[in-house]
């Protein structure tokens, strides 16, 4: 079948038709990406909104179901205000560094068996890359701003991700070892002799991933970079327009990404308890609505962090534990397997 | 590797180490050099070293140059721009920069290629290149490996002791 092989074996066709198979699809998974982060916004203003016992958003379309396409329209038209003192050329790079680091961290999540954009054996590496530049944009905004709102908002954010960093790719290592790769469709297929996935088994290392997929995302209780209470808005205090629609679509794209990384590493990825028939990846985005709906209902219940927390939390916890479950899974490994 | 990518990495990592080198503002002079270590990274990639590749990117640009940025703007940047570039010897250390390149050219004629190891690039696709240098790291390579270990723990007792104001 023509179609089969375009999308799950592109490799069978030349090299200049390959390209745009892989453009094709990294087109389609942009484009469903961006609704998600559309109606991301919705569903955290509904679901937060009912938990404080609001309706949220009501008044654009049904229920306010236009509402992130209403806001979108008028981030597009705003003005454009640039601070007269600001390094202009790194004011305009800072979002789209942040923007780009998570899209291009997508390229290599398996959506469904086969259908990867990118299917590279260091995949799980590559996505450590990725979420460190994220890192970038963050710090050159509060730099590039001139304000000492953004700069210390960019100060927070690159202490704390370079912390957290450590435990989250620590915690990542009992799955590596576990599946005995990295790349991801294979994490996928080895956590098939697993009901529920590496979830049960590494139940320790999820724990660390969660906690750093919230402090590496700056959500709330580690939101201490955009703290509105001390630093106005952060980082982005001086963004405004488009450019402050990017740190945000930014934003959700980094929750989407940790909660797919999750998903594939921890929670079986596109497999599910029951195969749904002519839908291969319901079993994904089922998992992503939960993952998600995690991260709003977190910033509805737990208060913000102390800074000083935050690090003794990241240091003196989370990685103990994570080298804890990484001398845990091997000696299993070693006891079980001769 | 491609030759036509190999000259424009080759060429794109020199200029973009030239402007690092004689940028004012220090924090143009990082953002100058994570992208020369992106066409590192890439040029490790071509020549098959894809762990190398991802690991130059998580540890020099994503956590080694983050601190750096984070030094260099707490420094009072108008400060440091108005200073001169370089330091009073610079035309001595170009110098005998020059003079290793000149010898560097005139070897390259003579060089012969080695016998061919038993890590080709295909040994190396089949059993991808993360394992195989896990595997070698922790067997043949075991010793230097613990003495690069051990240089770093003492760097890190040496970073406490400096960082600690007062010790018992």
């Amino acid at each position: 079948m023509d179609l089969y092989n375009i999308v799950f074996r592109p490799e069978t066709y030349s090299p200049l038709v390959q390209v745009i198979i892989i453009l094709a699809k990294a087109l389609v998974v942009v484009g469903v990406l961006m609704l998600h982060v559309t109606y991301a916004t919705y569903f955290e203003r509904k679901s937060i909104g009912h938990m404080q016992v609001r309706l949220g958003p009501m008044r654009v379309g049904p229920h306010g179901l236009l509402q992130p396409i209403a806001d979108f329209i008028k981030l597009f038209f705003k003005e454009d205000i640039i601070p007269a003192a600001a390094d202009k050329p790194i004011f305009f790079i800072a979002p789209a560094i942040s923007i780009f680091a998570g899209m291009t961290a997508i390229s290599v999540i398996p959506f469904f068996s086969g259908f990867v954009v990118a299917n590279i054996n260091i995949g799980l590496l590559f996505i450590f890359a990725m979420s460190s530049l994220n890192a970038y944009g963050v710090v050159l905004a509060g730099w590039a701003s001139n304000s000492k709102y953004s700069f210390l908002g960019g100060l927070r954010s690159s202490a704390q991700v370079i912390s957290y960093e450590i435990a989250m790719g620590l915690s990542l290592v009992g799955v590596m070892m576990m599946a005995g790769s990295l790349n991801l469709s294979e994490i996928v297929q080895a956590q098939q002799r697993f009901p529920g996935g590496f979830f049960w088994p590494q139940a320790l290392g999820f724990f660390v991933f969660l906690v750093a997929a919230f402090a590496e995302t700056n959500r709330t209780p580690f939101d201490l970079p955009e703290a509105e209470s001390e630093l106005v808005a952060g980082y982005f205090t001086e963004y405004s327009g488009m450019r402050f629609a990017l740190f945000y679509v930014a934003e959700y794209i980094g929750m989407i990404v940790m909660s797919l990384v999750g998903i594939t590493c921890f929670l079986g990825g596109w497999n599910g308890p029951f195969a749904i028939p002519y839908i291969p990846f319901a079993w994904l985005f089922i998992k992503l609505y939960v993952f998600i709906f995690l991260f709003y209902w977190v910033r509805a219940t737990v208060p913000r962090y102390r800074y000083d927390q935050l690090m003794a939390l990241g240091w003196k916890l989370l990685i103990p534990l994570a080298l804890l479950n990484i001398i845990g899974t091997g000696l299993v490994k070693i006891l079980f397997r001769g | 590797m491609n030759p036509y990518l190999f000259g424009y990495l080759g060429a794109a990592i020199l200029l973009l180490s030239g402007l690092s080198l004689t940028r004012k503002n220090p924090v143009h002079a990082v953002l100058y050099m994570i992208v020369m270590f992106f066409h590192l990274a890439v040029l490790y990639l071509g020549l098959g070293a894809e762990f190398l590749a991802a690991v130059q990117i998580i540890v020099y640009a994503g956590a080694i140059l983050v601190l750096f940025l984070f030094v260099i703007m707490v420094l009072n940047i108008k400060e440091e721009m108005e200073g001169e570039r370089f330091s009073v010897g610079w035309p001595f250390g170009i110098s005998i920069a020059a003079g290793l390149f000149l010898l560097v050219v005139l070897i390259t004629g003579n060089i012969v290629p080695g016998r061919q190891g038993a890590y080709t690039p295909g040994v190396i696709a089949a059993q991808t290149n993360t394992k195989l240098v896990g595997t070698l790291l922790y067997t043949q390579y075991i010793l230097p490996f613990e003495i690069a270990s051990l240089i770093l723990l003492v760097a890190v007792v040496g970073a406490i002791v400096l960082a600690k104001k007062k010790l018992r």
